[in-house]
């Protein structure tokens, strides 16, 4: 069960992702169009659920599973790397319809072309990491 | 049943999502997706040769897991729980993308347009997925986090930084949208 959590976890965002269809092209683009609340309720309540949910934990010092304190890293107070690097994900969820959790759930749910994005996405990481000493932060 | 092969509803999903999060904060983990392809880079060694990749990945095997566990649920879901309904989307959407040559859901995830089996024959599909991919995960770890870390788990925690990351996905996105794709389509 120690490591098994980790694996049901995924399998109900797995599930819940696909059949909300928030994995789906389709809803990504309507989403743009603004034509659909589907997936911004889908998000709003993600957030209003989670806002509720970390307010509990850090009002009643709740501990985690094995007794900790629970820490939540606060980001870091950058600019640029929210702007540009945003802007840049924006561009490519909107062109292939997926971020980086539905990539692996569509390759899962058997979607091969999807591979194709999976290796852009890792070459993508690369040149990240290889440019981050010269990017704007 | 019949509503476990419908599409779920907005607020089913949104609170689902969100208990995902809550849970892996109760482990004493965080709800970040794009963390795992700076994983996958870094085991096939990059790390010699560059810093960014050079950090103990087996201390994020438990979020390869989590994809593990999030392929299988993909998996199950489209296999076992799909129905003719799903994909219901806005009569305009699909007239609009009819314009483009984009094919109408009819129940599929997908747009047989970009990925379907032809794709692999077409250099130019593959081009406009590969060079999807790669603004993603270039603007996901730049920007530290995508919708997971920064719309979800960001917004949740009241992060500002995470705020300017939702917005600028939305720049982005509605760039593409609005005028990139139809020149591509």
């Amino acid at each position: 069960m120690n490591v098994l959590k980790y694996f049901f976890v995924g399998f109900l965002f797995g599930i819940v992702l696909t059949k909300s269809e928030a994995v789906s092209w389709y809803r990504i683009y309507e989403m743009f169009q603004f034509q659909s609340f589907h997936m911004y309720g889908i998000i709003g309540v993600a957030v209003a659920t989670g806002v509720i949910g970390i307010q509990i934990i850090k009002r009643y010092n709740i501990k985690d599973i094995d007794g900790l304190p629970i820490e939540i890293q606060e980001k870091p107070k950058d600019n640029a790397r929210y702007w540009i690097g945003g802007i840049s994900f924006g561009l490519g969820w909107a062109l292939v319809g997926s971020c980086p959790g539905p990539i692996f759930i569509l390759i899962g749910a058997g979607f091969m072309p999807v591979i194709i994005v999976l290796i852009g996405a890792l070459i993508g990481t690369v040149i990240y990491g290889a440019l981050k000493s010269k990017l704007p932060h | 049943m019949s509503v476990i092969f419908q599409t779920w509803p907005w607020y089913v999903s949104g609170f689902l999502i969100g208990m995902v999060m809550l849970s892996l904060i109760y482990f004493g983990k965080n709800f970040g997706m794009s963390t795992n392809l700076q994983s996958l880079c870094s085991m096939t060694g990059l790390g010699k040769r560059i810093e960014y990749f050079d950090f103990d990945w087996k201390a994020n095997r438990w979020n390869l897991l989590v994809v593990l566990g999030a392929m299988a649920g993909g998996f199950v879901a489209v296999h076992f729980m799909s129905d003719p309904s799903n994909v219901d989307i806005n009569p305009k959407t699909i007239a609009q993308l009819a314009q483009m040559g984009i094919d109408a859901p009819n129940g599929k995830l997908m747009p047989q347009a970009l990925f379907g089996e032809q794709v692999w024959q077409s250099p130019k599909s593959i081009l406009i997925l590969l060079v999807g991919g790669v603004l993603i995960g270039f603007g996901t770890r730049y920007a530290g986090g995508c919708t997971s870390g920064h719309a979800i788990s960001g917004l949740s925690n009241l992060q500002l930084p995470s705020l300017k990351a939702v917005i600028g996905f939305f720049i982005g996105g509605l760039i593409m949208a609005h005028f990139l794709l139809p020149l591509l389509f």
